[in-house]
């Protein structure tokens, strides 16, 4: 069975439908799966539950989904940069669920890694610990600390962004375009990831592959647009 | 007179220690990598999965790949790694990072700090506030006396959501410096800025602190 798509559309045929949770991969707008993200807007799937570090900017990125408000709710750390968010969330229109960014990308690590809870001391005292289950554990200096129990988080689909993929679905990913999409992959019950380029299987080194094929379902090579937030740069002296 | 800015970033910088991996927030923090002492060699680490955070690209280098957690475009050095959010988050919450210098809009006497949000206004999230505050092995808060309103900043208790409890070891204002190591629960002023004085410290303070 073929892993190989040829159209970000095609990638995701047969697979998206109102309601689902859909992990995307990407910081800010630093590894996000362009392509995917516009074949799902153009899949009409709507009250979709979106889990991922941030919402994208006005029109791009997952931007797109709120436009065209197919996005219930949002699982994020960090939601700053988007206009549209904003009046949607404090319009009562949209969902959110804060989390704290280590947090989010451990739940989706211990989601994807068949472990349903862990307790964490981040959040402890805070508005995030609230409803939570707290329980007290002795540090490295028998003193007794506090943590909180967070919970895996698993995915009807990942859709996520690698550098270089081949046909069994081993990925490699860029500098820091990698970020949560590791973990995205073994989280969903469906992953299907937009690679710069397709290699010929067995041109990746195995012993340099980030992502695992067993990981990914669906693979397709698409061209990003790649934008970028914040341009700094330093004069030539 | 007080401190600008920068020079509260290079105080901040006189905190580093040779070996030492750091995690600089975004802002003032930021302004610390310019005044890394001669002879100190840290790594900085950004938590959107990079060990050994380069200075910015010149024009035309730059790399959408490669950002820092500002989302600013940055480069490599050669000791640099690349990993994913989870490993990050494993340095910073595992206690394997040194010291974090954050921003902040309010810290309290006994090392409570606020920076995430304002009720009733946008919230625009915590990123990776929490999991540093609650995991680095030292943190120091650096951020202006008062606001714009000239209300202190620094409080008997915090009025805004939380980030994280008794967690702040140092405090860096325009204004000067306050310590609360060595088993101390109280902050002591350490250092006054420049053309400062000890009578306008007092009346921008709130909160209750140790002078002498």
């Amino acid at each position: 069975m073929s892993k190989v798509y040829k159209t970000a559309s095609e990638a995701l045929s047969g697979i998206c439908h109102d309601g689902m949770t859909v992990m995307s991969g990407g910081f800010g707008l630093c590894g996000i799966p362009e392509n995917l993200i516009g074949a799902l807007r153009d899949s009409g799937a709507k009250n979709l539950t979106a889990i991922s570090n941030n919402a994208g900017v006005d029109g791009f990125g997952l931007g797109l989904l709120l436009e065209t408000r197919q996005i219930k709710k949002m699982v994020s750390s960090y939601v700053g940069e988007n206009k549209e968010f904003e009046r949607q969330y404090l319009g009562g229109e949209l969902e959110l669920e804060f989390n704290p960014q280590g947090t989010l990308a451990e739940r989706i690590r211990a989601g994807g890694a068949g472990i349903p809870g862990f307790y964490t001391k981040t959040g402890v005292g805070t508005l995030i610990a609230e409803g939570k289950e707290h329980k007290e554990f002795p540090n490295e200096n028998g003193d007794i600390e506090t943590y909180i129990m967070e919970t895996g988080l698993k995915a009807d689909l990942s859709i996520i962004k690698a550098w270089k993929g081949d046909a069994a679905g081993n990925l490699v990913f860029k500098a820091t375009a990698r970020n949560f999409s590791p973990m995205m992959a073994m989280a969903g019950k469906i992953t299907v990831a937009e690679v710069d380029e397709i290699v010929p299987i067995g041109s990746l080194d195995p012993n340099f592959i980030h992502t695992p094929g067993v990981f990914v379902q669906r693979i397709v090579e698409a061209k990003c647009e790649k934008r970028i937030e914040q341009l700094t740069v330093r004069e030539k002296v | 007179m007080s401190w600008t800015r920068d020079d509260m970033a290079a105080r901040a910088a006189k905190e580093l220690e040779d070996g030492f991996y750091v995690n600089l927030g975004i802002g003032i923090p930021t302004l610390v990598a310019n005044h890394i002492p001669e002879g100190v060699d840290v790594t900085l680490q950004s938590e959107n999965g990079m060990l050994g955070m380069g200075p910015f690209p010149y024009a035309g280098e730059e790399d959408a790949d490669l950002i820092n957690a500002g989302k600013q475009t940055i480069t490599t050095l050669p000791k640099s790694s690349f990993f994913d959010s989870a490993t990050s988050f494993a340095m910073i919450r595992g206690g394997h990072i040194d010291l974090s210098i954050l921003g902040a809009m309010e810290v309290a006497e006994n090392g409570d700090i606020a920076n995430w949000m304002i009720p009733g206004k946008m919230v625009k999230g915590m990123g990776g506030a929490m999991d540093l505050v609650a995991g680095v092995k030292r943190c120091i808060a650096l951020f202006d006396h008062t606001n714009k309103r000239g209300e202190s900043k620094f409080l008997k208790e915090c009025t805004l959501p939380l980030t994280g409890q008794n967690c702040i070891d140092m405090v860096i204002t325009d204004l000067g410096v306050f310590n609360r190591e060595g088993g101390q629960n109280r902050f002591r002023l350490t250092e006054i800025a420049n053309g400062v004085s000890l009578d306008e410290i007092k009346a921008k303070t709130k909160a209750d602190i140790v002078y002498e």
